[in-house]
């Protein structure tokens, strides 16, 4: 019994981790059709900012704050100077953010050296809860709060706000949105910001559990994008969802099916798509 | 149209290769390839194996046996084809005497074939893996390094024995290297009378270590854990963040040097096994140790060491021979015939397959001046890549993987 | 007609001199590595540029012929030839079923399972040692030695790599030209269309992923005699994404566009970093910059340059205005 308790606290820590990382990402697919293959090294660069931000005396929460802003400026300038030029061309655009994601990951290899670096908890978060027999790290449970309150906090935005509204019409139909006078421009800026401040944030937010290291990006972008696949993209909900089923499989997999480790997370997407294309709760990725 | 394009860039191409091949080649210094790993996820280690070579060509000046050493650098990205590419350009464009490197032992692996065709002489500063120098040998390898698995027997005795430990967990990096260690020391562990009773495969990539953590067997005595590169800072973080209290006895690799400087109360009191460690305390050692603090801001671990000794063990080679590399069979038989009595590592000789006989500490870290140190405990002298089997038993018997170690009678 | 003839004729004949012109091994190899990466790229194009398919898992075909070879020849103890045909029909088993699995989904569902279905094969290889000696790799291949000429001489290699690549570079030109090729390019740019005239779209795109994955194999067996090794790394998610960058960054959808991006590439990775050490990055800048600028590829954009600068040298004065005409692409 503690088993299944367990690995479902694990699971949930770790799909609270993953959908962090997936919201931003699963916006942008949505609204843009842009698959930001960037997305892992924005959440790697957030995570060296924070530790620089760490280094450099600030506490943690601010080093939180630091990474979100750098790499959400870093997201702007990207989607003003680059994506901008090529919206409606996919292909352009996979080629494009694959090229940034190169260049993050060696710049951050050649600015902080390759040592693997952990991140301190934030003092107040290290040790664990005891429930009867079963004892979880403070932390993780920390990091589930918080991805519950940012799934509630996206969930008022998009559907309380104007913003939200505006971006729901254009997941919807885009030029359906345009026809009804939505700024699309301004709104592309503003989603691909958010998406990058989220990636950057989780960065810092995962350094404790994760540590900080050359490859974190490409260890984290699958995961990301197995999420959106799964829950469809440009859907909150389908995003929360799939961050949730990919950590319990994530940990009940690796504990009952160890031999299948590797593939553990891509044969039930695989099953997924190929019997609903547009995963879970999406609309059709065409 | 865009054929023509076509057959203009590649007749630029072929300019570009024609200006490559007509630089000359001429006699001079020494030239020595070195592999390295600068870009991608391996660059931490490439980077102290740079270092470490560094040193060792600077505290001679340039020099070995009278002539100037000239390094040729190359960075593999730790990339097997790239590696192979690697080695024909240091071999066929720079045409170099003897290759240092590469840093995997998978890389190792994707060139083993080259090499032997080259008929170059190769020092590995860091590959370990097993068979190189036991069922598979390549004539033209001599490593400068540990096998996977030397350390680690010792290390097995140590704990049964000494500790006391009766029932053990393993928890190792999915691959080779990982499996190698975790061979190894099951096989003397279980010899000495304990049991291994558990045995966790987590792949390199893993992001999170929890369910791995949670998995482990609470009534152990102690937990075996062998880690390579970052995966060590991970799996310690978190196995104390979960509150484990079993002590945990690690792999050279897990608590190395290199990691150790970026580590916290986590790792503390691990105790491990190495054929060096920073905290040696002999006059080779402290004024190598020194050097590298000095230039560096670190201390020395495993990828520094081993590439300052693939370049010592080069320099002592090129003395035997007064400077003449020339002749490829001589330096390999020179390499392979090394004896150095006085080194970081201690006293060296090589084996008859390529491997160097070495002193073993196990090692317990501990916070000391202000910085986590592998304090050594107990130094085993010259243990061989077979620890104490005989070579034939011992190379009959498979090569460790996930499955074994079958037994080998005494 | 016999204007592109002629140039095809030039450029085989000017390769086949290449070696004695280069006069290195070092740069023969490299030419080699370079005409194989070709084959696997144009391939690839055919489904992305031709299909309008974008696949994320296209080294898997690669990888897999190269396992099957090796094994089959050096560890099974079966012949060149036969090693050969199991490699082939393995790959196109393989490409049979995750066709199957991958047409199911279209634009970037399809790139999500093919990436998927690629990472469970390296998955694969990396745990069933046994059969792939994991992250070890698998080596021992020999080079053969067909009618006396020694193969593992660098030279003879390559020209036996240019005779596959200009097979290939037929078979995939008469491929997109013929009737099937064009019924291809109609499910990419008017699929509703397509089936309304009663084409079977599906299966159009099957047999294309099909043939595209089999020569993806016989890039992957000249890749295994090549470097007489594999590991999973050659599987792997990088390998995938580089190829695709081949084919986009030399132009999707022309026949010497891949050619071109493998030129690229392979001259990046392997002789920019002799004298860049921060190569990775520059690899990220030529991307983002060859997208930003010639957003076609290179070998539509610099045909589009020179036939502006042709223009313009043309009729010197400034009196004429920009020509006004559609740029197409192939």
């Amino acid at each position: 019994m503690n088993f299944w308790i367990i690995q479902g606290l694990n699971g949930l820590a770790f799909g609270s981790l993953l959908f962090i990382l997936a919201a931003g990402f699963s916006l942008i697919f949505g609204l843009m059709r842009v698959a930001n293959l960037a997305h892992g090294a924005y959440f790697m660069l957030g995570a060296y900012v924070g530790l620089a931000a760490l280094d450099a005396g600030l506490n943690f929460w601010l080093a939180v704050l630091a990474g979100a802003a750098v790499v959400g400026v870093l997201g702007g300038i990207v989607e003003r100077l680059v994506l901008r030029r090529l919206s409606g061309k996919p292909l352009a655009q996979v080629l494009v953010t694959l090229g940034i994601a190169f260049i993050i990951a060696d710049g951050c290899l050649w600015l902080w050296s390759g040592d693997p670096r952990p991140v301190p908890m934030p003092p107040g978060f290290e040790g664990v809860y005891r429930f009867g027999s079963v004892a979880f790290p403070k932390y993780r449970l920390f990091v589930v709060a918080v991805a519950v309150a940012l799934a509630v906090a996206l969930w008022l935005l998009l559907e309380r706000s104007r913003l939200g509204a505006m971006i729901r019409a254009g997941v919807d139909d885009m030029d359906m949105a345009r026809a009804m006078g939505i700024r699309t421009s301004l709104l592309f800026t503003t989603v691909f910001c958010l998406g990058s401040v989220l990636a950057g944030a989780g960065g810092v937010l995962a350094g404790p559990i994760l540590s900080v290291y050359p490859g974190l990006d490409s260890d984290m972008l699958p995961l990301a994008l197995v999420v959106v696949i799964l829950g469809g993209a440009g859907s909150l909900t389908g995003a929360f969802i799939g961050s949730l089923i990919i950590g319990f499989i994530y940990s009940y997999g690796q504990a009952l099916l160890p031999d299948l480790a590797y593939v553990i997370l891509f044969l039930p997407m695989v099953l997924v798509l190929t019997l609903r294309p547009s995963g879970l709760l999406g609309r059709r990725l065409a | 149209m865009l054929k023509l394009t076509a057959t203009v860039s590649l007749a630029a191409l072929s300019v570009g290769f024609l200006i490559e091949a007509a630089q000359a080649q001429g006699q001079g210094p020494i030239k020595v390839g070195f592999m390295t790993v600068r870009s991608g996820a391996l660059a931490a280690g490439g980077r102290q194996m740079e270092e470490g070579l560094q040193l060792c060509i600077d505290q001679r000046n340039g020099m070995m046996g009278g002539r100037k050493v000239e390094v040729v650098t190359a960075d593999t990205a730790g990339q097997p084809a790239l590696t192979k590419t690697k080695a024909q350009e240091l071999v066929e464009r720079d045409k170099v005497d003897v290759l240092i490197g590469p840093l995997a032992a998978f890389e190792a692996l994707a060139i083993d074939d080259y090499i032997r065709q080259a008929k170059i002489p190769i020092i590995s500063p860091s590959a370990a893996a097993e068979d190189l120098t036991q069922r598979k040998p390549n004539p033209w390898f001599v490593r400068a390094v540990g096998t996977s698995a030397q350390a680690h027997h010792p290390l097995a005795e140590y704990v049964a024995k000494e500790l006391g430990y009766k029932k053990i967990a393993i928890i190792a990096d999915d691959f080779a290297f990982g499996h190698e260690i975790a061979a190894g020391f099951q096989r003397v562990f279980e010899e000495n009378g304990g049991k291994v009773v558990q045995k966790l495969w987590p792949p390199l990539n893993t992001a999170d270590y929890g369910s791995y953590v949670t998995q482990l067997d609470p009534d152990v005595d102690a937990v075996f854990a062998a880690f390579a590169g970052g995966n060590g800072i991970k799996f310690l973080g978190q196995y104390k963040n979960y509150g484990s209290t079993k002590p945990v006895i690690g792999a050279m690799t897990t608590v190395d040097e290199g990691v150790l400087k970026s580590m916290g109360s986590e790792a503390v009191g691990v105790i491990s096994s190495g054929w060096y460690s920073a905290a040696i305390q002999t006059p080779a050692n402290t004024k190598f140790v020194e050097a590298i603090r000095a230039k560096y801001k670190a201390d020395p671990g495993y990828y520094t060491v081993g590439a300052y000794m693939a370049c010592e063990f080069l320099a002592s080679a090129v003395d035997q021979l007064k400077g003449k590399v020339d002749d490829k069979d001589a330096l390999i038989k020179a390499l392979r015939e090394v004896k150095i009595s006085e080194s970081p590592y201690g006293a060296v000789k090589i084996d008859e397959l390529g491997q160097p006989l070495m002193d073993i500490t196990i090692r317990k870290v501990e916070q000391k001046n202000g910085r986590l140190q592998n304090v050594v405990l107990k130094t085993y002298p010259a243990v061989s890549q077979f620890w104490t089997w005989k070579p034939e038993a011992f190379l009959k018997s498979a090569v460790y993987g996930r499955g074994n170690p079958e037994p080998i009678a005494r | 007609m016999s204007r592109p003839i002629a140039l095809a004729l030039a450029a085989v004949i000017g390769l086949a001199l290449l070696p004695a012109a280069i006069g290195s091994d070092y740069y023969v190899n490299l030419a080699s590595q370079i005409l194989i990466a070709s084959i696997l790229a144009m391939s690839l194009n055919l489904l992305v540029g031709f299909g309008g398919l974008t696949s994320l898992g296209h080294a898997a075909y690669m990888g897999a012929a190269a396992y099957l070879t090796i094994y089959a020849t050096a560890h099974a103890g079966f012949g060149h030839l036969a090693g050969l045909c199991i490699a082939l029909g393995g790959t196109l088993l393989l490409a049979m079923l995750f066709g199957y699995l991958a047409l199911r989904a279209t634009g970037l569902g399809f790139l999500m399972i093919t990436l998927a279905l690629g990472q469970i094969l390296w998955g694969l290889a990396f745990r069933w040692v046994s059969f792939t000696g994991g992250d070890n790799g698998l080596g021992g291949l020999k080079r053969p030695q067909p009618f006396g000429i020694d193969l593992a001489q660098a030279t003879s290699f390559y020209h036996l790599v240019l005779i596959v690549f200009a097979l290939a570079f037929l078979a995939i030109a008469c491929f997109t030209r013929s009737p099937f090729g064009q019924s291809l390019a109609g499910t990419r740019d008017q699929p509703r269309r397509m089936r309304a005239l009663g084409y079977n779209v599906s299966l159009i795109q099957w047999i294309s992923f099909v043939y595209a994955g089999v020569w993806g194999g016989v890039a992957g067996l000249l890749y295994a005699y090549y470097h007489q090794f594999v590991s999973p790394q050659a599987l792997h998610l990088t390998t995938s994404a580089e190829t695709l960058l081949m084919v986009i960054a030399g132009g999707a959808g022309t026949l010497t566009g891949p050619v071109v991006g493998a030129a690229l590439v392979l001259i990046l990775k392997n002789v920019a970093s002799v004298y860049v050490t921060r190569w990775v990055m520059l690899l990220g800048v030529v991307f983002v910059v060859i997208v930003l600028f010639v957003p076609e590829g290179l070998v539509p954009g610099v045909a589009r340059w020179s036939r502006r600068l042709t223009a313009r040298w043309r009729r010197p004065a400034a009196s004429v205005p920009a020509p006004l005409t559609a740029e197409h692409n192939s």
